[in-house]
């Protein structure tokens, strides 16, 4: 998987998904660019996925103390 | 015509009591008359006041909680549910708290008062309601640590949308402090990156509930730059935080859910989407291989060996039709030639001598054709078919 979306936080991904879902649909792309969007689809398929799945809810606390400016 | 057995007009009754929203909790102002204190721990009475009266009960563990002096003539409030007794065919209010006139009356004037002084501020408007994100990265949550409220919230989060970050802002629930704790807490939350705040504390009592019905908090809630949520009490339980928060919940979890989407339905939406993306895969694959077979059977009727093939069949055919023409065309000279070669044999001298004819030839192989082109004593070859006589002229 590429470090680009890798860096990817979930809506930017899934977003990145649906708008080359959209792309592939509207057609008239080369035979190149189609492999190469199937390719990064594919991949931000798996990235969202395993976002979701592995996420563990994180918590912080911010007190009087810790925004205190 | 229908026509209803007591009870069931009565049930239908009872359904409408129990539907209407205003019925579920409502103060009442009254002078007691009438009560009797069962042995069962449950109290009947009847409040009245110049017009009209109302019945009402309450059940032993509400009435055990009653610390102001009930006996006919006291003037109190009182809070419950107006429903139906089926059993007696009367309404009567199910009564879960009694107060002195001036004691919580008061504090349910003041929000009566509250909210319609924030309604008329606007505050209340619809217009002003902003849209809850779908997917937040950072939820704020003010709430107590200690609660369950708390721990419903995180419950719900990480079953739904564990990818979130959540920023608990702690602050007291309940109590004097509590106003100004949950308006600390609140600000703090503004000065941070959360996409949404979600206010929220579990059910208890009216005056547990109270300081979401402190004017401070609902300005402070109006004010946020963020959407809120609020999730305060039990689903009956009405704050004026809920009326002002972009989004009311019935409870904590409530909250947290409208806050999150939900991750059974995002992995689907995913599923979804790659299977498009695999079929437009598919279709623009299979096009393309189409689209290339009939280019190769187009090529292969465009190859030099089908040109040079369908060429050489014309010049086969010009070559034939050549031949023919050359071959008419001798033809025709032959015939021609005969009728030459017959013409000629038909002149021919040798024809005319072997008739009996005869030809005269001088010395210079002249014909003679008159007598004056000979002299006396000249010699002449006379020609015969066959051969030919030397002769001398006499005269």
């Amino acid at each position: 998987m590429t470090d680009d979306i890798k860096k990817l936080g979930y809506e930017a991904a899934f977003q990145q998904l649906e708008d080359l879902v959209a792309q592939l649909e509207s057609g008239e792309k080369s035979l190149e660019e189609s492999v190469a969007l199937y390719e990064r689809g594919r991949q931000l398929s798996a990235h969202c996925q395993s976002l979701l799945e592995n996420a563990q809810l994180r918590v912080r606390q911010v007190d009087d103390e810790a925004l205190r400016d | 015509m229908q026509t209803y057995s007591v009870r069931d007009i009565t049930e239908y009754i009872k359904g409408l009591f129990d539907a209407d929203r205003n019925l579920g909790s409502v103060w009442v102002q009254g002078e007691v008359s009438r009560l009797t204190r069962a042995r069962s721990g449950h109290w009947y009475f009847t409040i009245k006041d110049a017009h009209a009266q109302l019945s009402c009960v309450m059940f032993r563990s509400a009435a055990s909680r009653v610390s102001i002096d009930v006996s006919p003539g006291a003037e109190i409030v009182v809070h419950g549910k107006i429903g139906v007794y089926v059993a007696r065919g009367e309404y009567q209010l199910v009564a879960d708290m009694i107060e002195a006139v001036g004691g919580i009356g008061d504090l349910h004037r003041q929000y009566e008062e509250l909210k319609r002084k924030l309604a008329e501020a606007g505050l209340f408007d619809q217009a002003r309601k902003r849209a809850i994100p779908t997917f937040p990265a950072r939820i704020g949550v003010v709430t107590s640590p200690n609660a369950a409220a708390w721990h419903d919230i995180q419950t719900v989060l990480s079953r739904r949308m564990p990818l979130v970050e959540v920023i608990l802002s702690p602050t007291l629930v309940q109590g004097t402090e509590a106003p100004a704790q949950i308006v600390a807490a609140l600000k703090r939350l503004y000065r941070s990156d959360a996409d949404v705040i979600l206010l929220a504390r579990g059910g208890g009592s009216l005056e547990d509930l109270w300081c979401f019905n402190d004017e401070l908090v609902a300005r402070t809630v109006a004010a946020s730059p963020i959407p809120i949520i609020s999730g305060v009490g039990h689903e009956i339980d009405f704050t004026i935080v809920d009326f002002v928060a972009d989004l009311r919940a019935p409870t904590p979890s409530a909250a947290a859910e409208l806050a999150t989407p939900n991750r059974d339905d995002l992995l689907q939406d995913i599923d979804r989407l790659r299977m498009r993306l695999a079929q437009q895969f598919d279709e623009s694959l299979g096009l393309r291989s189409r689209e290339l077979t009939n280019m190769q059977r187009q090529l292969r009727w465009l190859t030099p060996s089908k040109r040079i093939e369908a060429d050489s069949r014309v010049l086969l055919e010009l070559r034939q039709r050549q031949y023919r023409a050359v071959a008419t065309f001798l033809t025709h000279l032959h015939e021609r030639l005969a009728s030459r070669e017959r013409a000629l044999n038909a002149a021919n001298p040798a024809h005319i001598l072997g008739r009996g004819y005869a030809l005269v030839i001088d010395e210079r192989g002249d014909i003679i054709r008159r007598a004056a082109q000979v002299s006396a004593g000249q010699r002449l070859d006379i020609r015969l078919a066959e051969d030919k006589i030397k002769v001398k002229v006499d005269e």
